[in-house]
């Protein structure tokens, strides 16, 4: 027992000396510093002996010194937001110990060079956008059409007597718009001559929109100057019921989300009506069939296994209009356009993540539109004439039935290697079908015409650095109405200057099909063609954006038609495009106060379609820009928009002047100024949007071109004309937008307290 | 014998080891106390982070490291939030692996929430506020008695505009009820967190 005793005390004896002996150890002195591999001070890292809780941050001059009791062969490490963590084995000693650590940049999409910067992009999901969803709805002049607030980004010419998107110096069709990556035919109201129509579907629908004034992905094509690309929201955050009061329309719908939020689904009816408000706001041409529009759509999507999501969405519409206008040809007598219109979409995506890196996206859409376009002379009592020999009057009477189909399939293969690198690669298949019965004085001419397009496409995001990254990518193209193929390589190299600031370039070429109307007769043509070169330079921070950009296109293999326009001759036409735009965004200098400023230059000529000569197209100007303010009062919940779009004048064709002088002449300076107000009060239980909106608040004059005679000349001997102007001075919106919500975080309030 | 020696010298370095954490722990909470500017804060951060590392199975240390950097996020206005709160969600998933469903640590993922809604309130909130919202259920729901997910919840809604179903009244009846659980409120430890009372006071006094 004493032995025992003995031994216990021996070694309690023996712990306690080793206890002290540990505290009367000398500490030994590590320090050092720390910088990146460019040799640039790296203050705030952690340095630390692994295993251990010795250890300490570096100072502002990027040094580190501490003690440690620690001996031997230890791990030191050192780690910073942004770097890889660097460890180096050292033997600690009684002497101090020096290590200087190298640390390496940590790749990531937060601090890496943006490859798109050329683009416009308008989510929420990403870091550094320049447009947020919101601004969609909330830009003066809009009235919450997508492509009119595009247009008051740089490169993108406002045409007010036509819809679509202009782009530096590129015609409506050679912009394409994607929904969930596929193709959307008939984006647009089907047009009516002289009168821009508004895109067809809510910018509520979208979270992500994507604007590429040029250059734009391997992924996309037939498209010879830009796309549009938007992606439809995933699960909504709650169940909603939505009515929408204005003169204009009625609208009424839904969502159910369901209480784990894995699915959704929901329907809506909108009703368009503009009788009540065209006798409200009087238009200059006599509406004897105001527009009106039944539109249902509907969607369903969930989650699935390892977040995949999976996404229908259809939608249906059908409309009605009529408008008559004096006619040019006969005084007295009035020119009658009316239309009917049925359109289809339905688009059914699916995307996966497959595991180890790979990500798969698939998309397959299906697309009908069926325009039924009548035009008539009618006398002063509003009736048909009967035939008067004289042709620009009796060929004015005609009918066309245009039905479109479009089918449509996608699959893109993402997959991530290393940090951050991406490679992408899939394939896609168009079927479109186009028939169309053509009736006039000479009978009926039914044509038809299809095509089957197939494409293939590689791209690669590589990141060199956090500073340079490179995009390489190609595409190939197949026409089965051509028979023919197309190579289109793409490349875009991204230098970052510093932590806000980048520059870029880019490199593509772009291939389209000639529109399917003009090679009824004759197929055999090449793909017409444009090859973009572009610098962009971007400083972008939380609150500012400044974006300079040069570009220069070549368009080649440009289609030249008859006189008549109605066939394709040859792919010789030519052309080039070549400008520089500026923007500028602020959001912090003046408190809830946001603006914008683009500008834009553009020198552009074409020979193509029946141009004479070359010469700069109708639907491009010189110079235009825009300006945008959003002031918003949070306590209120109250903002006030307004907008100020200009451009100079753009060319017209005037059949009075000798060939040479083709469409030199100019319309007169274009600008308007609109003004929005948008108040979300709460009405009773009822989350509430009230939007009131005016455009061209100062009554400016308006000229987008001019119509000419066929036949009645001035006293001049001169062909008489008359301007094409809108269809009312000033335009008016009012709307109120009702939601009942049930808020599953309400509910969890409620259900604790 | 030679058994009772070694349990013993067990006991006692396992003790030693024990008293080596509690005294960080000590150190540091003195530290967090003390730090006055951002770079104190993240100072304090890093100190915490090399506990935790080198411990290995405690939350605790992870748990203040994580809070510290957004601290000291707030503390500068000039900080990168988003870079802030990635660091943060790393420090957060270690301390969940360590100690799944855990209030306290649904309560940092909030904080890192909105932390990053600040940055874009206009077009972030929808995102982050969900995200805010869901980590403040699942910390009601780990524990009750808790009395942080209803301190973070007032602060947050007091904030939000009362059509988006925030606003005074809201957040006072939030803010009274984390009161209410302060009262019966003990810490597990000296080194559980036990913050908040304060800042439910100072908050429901602006709601008043």
């Amino acid at each position: 027992m004493f032995y025992q005793l003995k031994r216990m005390k021996h070694s309690i004896l023996i712990i306690a000396a080793l206890l002290i002996g540990l505290s009367l150890h000398a500490q030994t002195r590590v320090q050092g510093s720390v910088k990146d591999k460019r040799g640039r001070i790296i203050a705030g890292a952690n340095i630390s002996i692994k295993g251990s809780y010795d250890g300490t941050t570096s100072d502002s001059a990027g040094n580190f010194s501490f003690r440690t009791y620690e001996k031997g062969a230890v791990i030191l490490v050192a780690n910073n937001i942004g770097f890889k963590m660097e460890e180096v084995p050292v033997t600690i000693g009684k002497d101090t110990l020096v290590v200087d650590f190298l640390l390496k940049e940590e790749i990531n999409e937060l601090s890496a060079v943006v490859i798109t910067a050329g683009t416009f992009e308008a989510s929420d999901k990403k870091k550094g956008t320049v447009l947020k969803p919101l601004d969609i709805a909330t830009t003066a002049g809009a009235n919450a059409d997508i492509s009119a607030t595009i247009q008051t980004l740089p490169g993108a010419q406002k045409v007010g007597e036509q819809e679509g998107l202009f782009i530096r110096g590129g015609s409506a069709e050679e912009a394409k718009i994607i929904i969930d990556g596929s193709v959307v035919n008939n984006f647009f109201y089907s047009s009516v001559p002289g009168i821009s129509q508004r895109g067809r579907f809510s910018p509520f629908l979208f979270s992500g929109t994507v604007f590429s004034s040029g250059g734009y992905s391997a992924l996309y094509g037939q498209a010879l100057s830009s796309v549009l690309s938007l992606e439809s929201i995933d699960i909504p955050e709650r169940s909603e019921i939505q009515i929408g009061i204005s003169p204009i329309f009625l609208s009424a719908g839904f969502q159910q989300v369901a209480n784990n939020k894995k699915s959704s689904f929901g329907l809506s009816y909108n009703w368009v009506n503009l009788t009540l408000y065209q006798k409200l706001v009087p238009q200059a041409p006599d509406f004897f069939n105001a527009p009106s529009f039944h539109t249902v759509d509907a969607n369903y999507r969930f989650k699935t296994k390892k977040n995949g999501m999976f996404k229908i969405y259809a939608y249906f519409n059908s409309g009605d209009l009529g408008v008559r206008n004096p006619s040019l040809d006969s005084i007295g007598l009035k020119n009658a356009f009316s239309l009917k219109n049925r359109n289809f979409f339905t688009n059914i995506s699916f995307r996966q993540f497959l595991g180890k890196g790979w990500k798969l996206n698939t998309v397959a859409s299906v697309s009908y539109n069926k325009d039924n376009i009548n035009t008539e002379v009618q006398n002063q009592q509003n009736e048909k004439i009967p035939v008067v020999n004289i042709p620009v009057i009796d060929f004015t009477h005609f009918n066309l039935d245009a039905r479109q189909w479009m089918v449509q399939a996608r699959a893109v293969l993402d997959k991530r290697f290393g940090a951050i690198n991406t490679i992408r690669f899939g394939a896609e298949v168009w079927n479109n079908i186009d028939s169309a019965r053509y009736t006039n004085l000479a009978g009926t001419f039914p044509t038809k015409i299809s095509d089957f397009y197939t494409a293939i496409f590689a791209e690669s995001d590589l990141y060199l650095s956090n500073n340079v990254a490179f995009r390489p990518g190609i595409r190939i193209e197949h026409s089965g109405l051509l028979n023919r193929w197309n190579i289109a390589p793409r490349a875009a190299l991204s230098y970052k200057l510093d932590k806000n600031s980048q520059f870029s370039i880019d490199f593509g070429m772009f291939y389209q099909t000639p529109e399917r109307r003009y090679l009824v007769a004759n197929s055999n043509f090449s793909f017409l063609r444009a090859d973009h070169y572009i610098l962009t330079y971007q400083n972008l921070s939380t609150n500012y954006t400044f974006r300079v950009q040069a570009f220069y296109k070549d368009y080649e293999n440009l289609l030249k038609t008859d006189a008549a326009v109605t066939n394709a001759v040859s792919t010789e036409g030519v052309g080039y495009a070549q400008g520089v735009e500026l923007f500028w965004r602020d959001k912090k200098t003046f408190k809830n106060f946001d603006y914008w400023i683009s500008y834009s230059y553009l020198d552009s000529k074409r020979n193509y379609n029946n141009y004479p000569t070359a010469a700069m197209p109708t639907f491009a100007a010189n110079h235009s820009g825009s300006l945008v303010l959003k002031k918003f009062w949070v306590k209120q919940m109250f903002g006030v928009n307004w907008s100020w779009n200009w451009s100079t004048g753009r060319p017209y064709y005037n059949p009075n002047n000798a060939k040479t002088d083709f469409l030199t002449d100019r319309t007169i300076f274009y600008s308007t100024n609109n003004f929005s107000v948008n108040w979300l009060p709460k009405l009773g239980k009822a989350n509430t949007v009230v939007v009131l909106g005016i455009n061209n608040v100062f009554n400016e004059t308006q000229i987008f071109g001019y119509n000419y005679s066929n036949r009645l000349r001035d006293s001049q001997g001169l062909l008489i004309r008359e301007a094409v102007i809108p269809p009312a001075p000033r335009s008016f919106f009012l709307g109120i937008f009702l939601s009942w919500g049930v808020d599953r975080t309400q509910q969890n309030i409620n259900g604790n307290l | 014998m030679k058994k009772l020696f070694v349990v013993l010298s067990m006991f006692l370095m396992g003790n030693v080891n024990a008293q080596k954490f509690e005294g960080a722990m000590e150190k540091g909470m003195l530290q967090f106390k003390e730090a006055k500017s951002p770079e104190e804060m993240l100072a304090t951060s890093a100190f915490f982070e090399r506990v935790a590392d080198a411990e290995k199975d405690k939350w605790l240390p992870y748990y203040y490291a994580a809070q510290t950097q957004i601290l000291a996020a707030w503390m500068n206005p000039n900080s990168d939030k988003d870079k802030v709160a990635e660091k943060a969600n790393s420090l957060i998933l270690k301390a969940e692996l360590i100690s799944a469903n855990n209030s306290e640590i649904y309560c940092l993922k909030q904080m890192t929430a909105v932390l990053q809604l600040t940055v874009d309130a206009m077009s972030r909130w929808q995102s982050y506020g969900a995200i805010a919202s869901e980590a403040i259920a699942k910390a009601k729901a780990a524990d009750a008695s808790n009395p942080r997910p209803y301190v973070l919840e007032g602060q947050y809604l007091m904030n939000v505009p009362e059509a988006f179903g925030g606003g005074k009244a809201v957040a006072k009846k939030i803010l009274e009820k984390s009161l209410t659980l302060f009262e019966n409120f003990k810490p597990a430890s000296p080194y559980h967190p036990n913050w908040g009372k304060e800042q439910a006071t100072t908050a429901l006094a602006a709601c008043q």
